[in-house]
């Protein structure tokens, strides 16, 4: 499987994403240049996290414009597999092509820490390798991670089971104390109605590897595979 | 326009003495112009040359067996860490700025060493701070706090290099002057490494970066009729940062130190052009010249004086061999970045400026410079009076607390013994996904991708000790952050510094400086680390009297194992609870004495230094065994306050511990001593042969104190509190003062 791994100005997760793919699952991957228009042909685009282009105005509000970005959109349009990472997402829902905004944390402040995730849906390309209500930790650093959108697309989403992660506590409740950021429904996670473009907060690529303490990211990125797998 | 006409009453406003004026009169064979004034003066303050601290800083041990990079030389210390790599490591103060402007001046001061390391063509893989505040019960100082850790954190998180460490600190004196330190460490592999070198007469000297403005001019800040009849209002002092820009400056930076056809490279920081093309000329013997007018400026009219010393943050002067400035440009459009050819490498020796088709300033590089002609000075010292009238510790001037419980409880509150999540949440920790163990832990420890090691890095300082005792001080301060980097299993290999202090030219002062160097290079030669570098911060005063003398030391260890990261916390129940080291009662210079009776008495807890190695040589040989399951060292605090963090830090879980000790001690003395040498392990019970084996090889007492179990911790029954409470004091204290809980309606009628 072939990653691409956008490089916007400002991103700085984008180094990470390389890594797992490259040197944690052994696929391979290339950087996707933002003044570039050339996908490569790769099977799975990821937005990486970061401040593109500086986020002054608004997170994602920028690169949404970038030129990669009018590739990125066919790609997604045509069914193509986008995984969109903390600012990733905010990049998506600018983009359009997820449903929704990301708003500032409630808190008002920057937050890294570690959360409890819920796999709502495994019946999608990213999660086929995790179990129905499984429990993932994994490690958040936003300031504008607050899921919004309004009533009707919220009931949509969740009845179409493309919330795919929940921010739980450790029973598995999505509590108030569990919601990092104000996410309305405790949304940590979701996808666009083909299931084939993911936008999440968390951050699946920090938590693949043993030696930085947590590996519940890796069953996302081995889904992907494995999907490929099966539908080739 | 007209410039004002330099005499020795200008000279003076810049800072400078008679005899300062004197020489730069001989060097130049005439008076300075205005811009060469600025460029002197400036080049000659305390910030760029040292001249009050030199002397001394040069006893300290800089040599060392692993040192790619002499103290000073460059931009950052350097040192191997074999595998073809080294990590390049800098600290460095931005106090003053961040007094004023706290969001923008520590944002300036993260931004500054960041540059520091990727100028030396690191890749930036960590960053630490180190802050001092007043009390945070006070408004201002919550203002202050609030604000410098949303600067840092704004700043860094963008940059995307995380912030794995770092400690808080309140104290009264430091109400009106907090202290802000930063740290950066990068990795480079030795082939790629950069000097801030300018060399090879007609090589271009070529700026890149932001655009330059009028912020941070000093000269601008005293009155000058001329200067505020043609100018509008003066801009704060403090610059702005630009973190996206940084981003974009690291990433073109890097690929640059890759091309053979980069001389040299340095970041502008403080004292701007001025400083990047005296200190690039004087370390080769060259010249520069510099047409002004092609400096990318930001606002109209600037002139020469202006150009010279702005400090508008990131930017970088770096200097091509002729006939490459097509491909370095390249890279300059790659990523956006504004850029200029300012002029050439001579064989001059002189800084040489135009403006206008005019030539505007000529200053031998030479001179301008630290370690070339730039004035050293030998201050005055003298032992402080407040030494001799200090009140000397004795247990009986202190009731014995009624209630243990209490007490504990005060001590688990109190802001410098209290969780600083707070803060360090605010600081993406994770990005790089290189964390092993990131803040809260005695150490960080970051793996370095490729290899199976892994970078132990801690900062640590304490004010107090080193004002109670400045010699004893300023070995302790080495002592522990090497003791830290121990405690997760890092081998201690060279240190940064950053001394803040209060005024040199108050022999006082200068004693407090004086003694407390002395007492780390003492440190430094016992555990082998070299001083890499560093900063001092002079004239840290508030109004009423100078802050705590405060060494702060940033030390790197190396790990060789990754998998071997030792952690502070309890793992296993029915561990076995010992601590290597020696206690001792004396609560001199304590937390508990301010905590619980508002006092400072006694002198800075002994070391041994000798002993203290042997102490981490036995604890390192214990975690290189897998004879233990957690290390936590004993301090702020003292042992009751060490054992209470191993129980309530796993994330896992809580643990409790059931703790008897016994000496000829009361028992406050037992808990919230600050004893140094002294670490908290737990370890399975069949590995108790094993412990006292290690501990004997290297004549180091090692003694059970206790044993992992249930959800209480008791200590000699005189302390038992549900580990539940404890957690709560300690995570809540720091949020409930920053964000106060809003009062509901009947608690208001109340």
């Amino acid at each position: 499987m072939k990653y691409g791994v956008v490089v916007f100005p400002g991103a700085n997760c984008d180094h990470d994403a390389y890594h797992v793919a490259k040197h944690v699952l052994g696929e391979s991957v290339v950087y996707l240049w933002h003044k570039d228009h050339d996908l490569q042909e790769v099977d799975v685009v990821i937005l990486p996290g970061g401040f593109s282009y500086g986020d002054y105005l608004r997170s994602g509000a920028i690169a949404r414009f970038s030129p990669i970005m009018n590739e990125v959109i066919d790609f997604a349009n045509n069914g193509g597999y986008v995984l969109g990472i903390c600012n990733g997402f905010q990049v998506l829902t600018e983009a359009d092509l997820l449903p929704g905004a990301l708003i500032p944390n409630t808190s008002t402040k920057f937050e890294c820490k570690t959360v409890t995730l819920r796999v709502e849906n495994r019946e999608t390309p990213y999660s086929g390798e995790y179990e129905q209500g499984d429990l993932l930790r994994m490690p958040i650093a936003h300031g504008e991670g607050r899921y919004y959108a309004n009533q009707e697309t919220l009931d949509l989403l969740e009845n179409d089971g493309r919330v795919i992660f929940r921010y739980v506590d450790a029973e598995g409740k999505p509590t108030m104390e569990a919601n990092p950021n104000g996410s309305l429904n405790n949304v940590a996670g979701i996808c666009n109605e083909d299931r084939k473009v993911l936008g999440m907060m968390p951050h699946p690529e920090r938590a693949c590897e043993s030696v930085v303490g947590m590996t519940d990211g890796l069953a996302l990125f081995k889904s992907l595979v494995n999907q490929q797998v099966a539908t080739v | 326009m007209s410039e004002p006409e330099v005499t020795l009453e200008l000279a003076k406003e810049h800072g400078l003495n008679t005899e300062e004026y004197e020489r730069i009169l001989e060097i130049l064979g005439r008076t300075p112009n205005y811009t060469e004034l600025g460029i002197i003066s400036v080049m000659w303050s305390e910030h760029c040359s040292y001249k009050n601290s030199i002397a001394l800083l040069k006893q300290l041990p800089r040599e060392g067996e692993n040192l790619l990079a002499e103290a000073g030389e460059e931009n950052a210390g350097l040192v191997d860490i074999g595998d073809g790599l080294a990590v390049a490591f800098k600290i460095e103060s931005h106090n003053h700025p961040s007094a004023i402007e706290p969001y923008q001046g520590a944002a300036t001061g993260v931004g500054g060493i960041l540059r520091d390391v990727f100028s030396m063509g690191a890749r930036p893989i960590a960053s630490l701070n180190s802050l001092r505040f007043g009390p945070p019960t006070d408004e201002r100082n919550r203002y202050l706090f609030k604000n410098v850790v949303k600067g840092i954190g704004d700043y860094g998180n963008s940059v995307g290099v995380p912030t794995v460490g770092g400690e808080v600190v309140f104290d009264e004196h430091y109400s009106g002057n907090p202290l802000v330190n930063a740290m950066t460490v990068g990795i480079v592999k030795h082939d790629n490494t950069m000097s801030a070198i300018a060399d090879g007469e007609g090589n271009s000297v070529i700026i890149f970066g932001s655009a330059t403005g009028r912020d941070g001019i000093h000269g601008a800040t005293f009155a000058s009729e001329e200067l505020t009849e043609e100018s509008e209002e003066r801009r704060p002092a403090v610059q702005v940062g630009d973190p996206f820009a940084e981003k974009s400056i690291l990433e073109a930076t890097l690929e640059l130190c890759r091309k053979p056809y980069v001389v040299g490279i340095q970041d502008m920081g403080a004292a701007g052009i001025t400083c990047c093309t005296s200190e690039m000329s004087a370390r080769t013997g060259v010249g520069m010249d510099v047409d002004l007018d092609k400096v990318p400026q930001r606002e109209e009219g600037m002139i020469p004086y202006e150009i010279m010393l702005s400090e508008s943050q990131e930017r970088m002067l770096t200097v091509i061999k002729s006939g490459f400035e097509d491909e370095a440009a390249k890279i300059f459009e790659k990523w956006d970045l504004p850029y200029s050819i300012l002029g050439k490498v001579t064989d001059t020796g002189n800084i040489t400026l135009h403006h206008n088709g005019e030539k505007v300033g000529d200053v031998p590089a030479w001179d301008l410079v630290l370690g070339g002609g730039a004035p050293v000075y030998h201050r005055e010292s003298e032992r402080p009076k407040y030494l001799d009238d200090l009140p000397q510790y004795d247990v009986e001037d202190y009731p014995e607390p009624e209630d243990y419980n209490d007490a504990f409880k005060t001590m688990m509150s109190h802001p410098n013994i209290a969780s600083k999540s707070w803060v360090y949440q605010q600081y993406d920790h994770t990005v790089r996904t290189n964390t092993v163990q990131g803040p809260g832990g005695d150490a960080a420890v970051v793996r370095i991708k490729g290899t199976d090691r892994a970078l132990a890095i801690s900062v640590d300082g304490n004010g107090k000790y080193v004002y109670l005792n400045p010699r004893k001080g300023g070995k302790l301060a080495v002592a522990e952050s090497a003791r830290n980097v121990a405690c997760v299993g890092g081998k201690p290999l060279a240190i940064t510094n950053c001394l803040n202090f209060g005024n040199p030219y108050d022999p006082e002062i200068y004693y407090q400086f004086k003694e407390a160097i002395a007492g780390m290079g003492s440190a430094c030669e016992i555990f082998n680390t070299p001083v890499t570098g560093g900063n001092v911060s002079f004239y840290n005063e508030s109004p009423d009297s100078a802050v705590y003398p405060t060494p702060v030391i940033g030390m790197v260890g190396l790990i060789d194992d990754v998998n071997k990261v030792m952690t502070p916390y309890f793992k296993r129940e029915n561990d076995f609870i010992m601590i290597m080291g020696t206690l001792k009662g004396d609560l001199g210079g304590s937390t508990y004495l301010q905590a619980q009776y508002d006092t400072l008495a006694g002198d800075t807890p002994d070391i041994d230094l000798d002993f203290e190695q042997r102490v981490q040589e036995a604890l390192l040989d214990a975690i290189e065994r897998d004879v233990i399951h957690s290390a936590h060292d004993v301090s702020d605090g003292g042992l009751a306050v060490a054992v209470a963090e191993s129980c309530i830090e796993n994330p896992d879980r809580l643990y409790g511990a059931d703790i008897h000790v016994h000496r000829k001690l009361r028992d406050d003395e037992l808990m919230f001593s600050e004893n140094q040498s002294l670490i908290v392990v737990s370890l399975a019970e069949d590995k108790l042969l094993e412990i006292e084996r290690i501990a004997s090889q290297y004549s180091v007492p090692c003694t059970t104190i206790g044993r992992v179990r249930g959800e209480r911790l008791s200590f000699n029954d005189k302390i038992d509190v549900a580990v539940s409470d404890i957690k709560e004091w300690y995570s809540n204290t720091i949020p409930s003062l920053m964000e106060p809980p809003v009062p509901t309606s009947q608690e208001e009628a109340a």
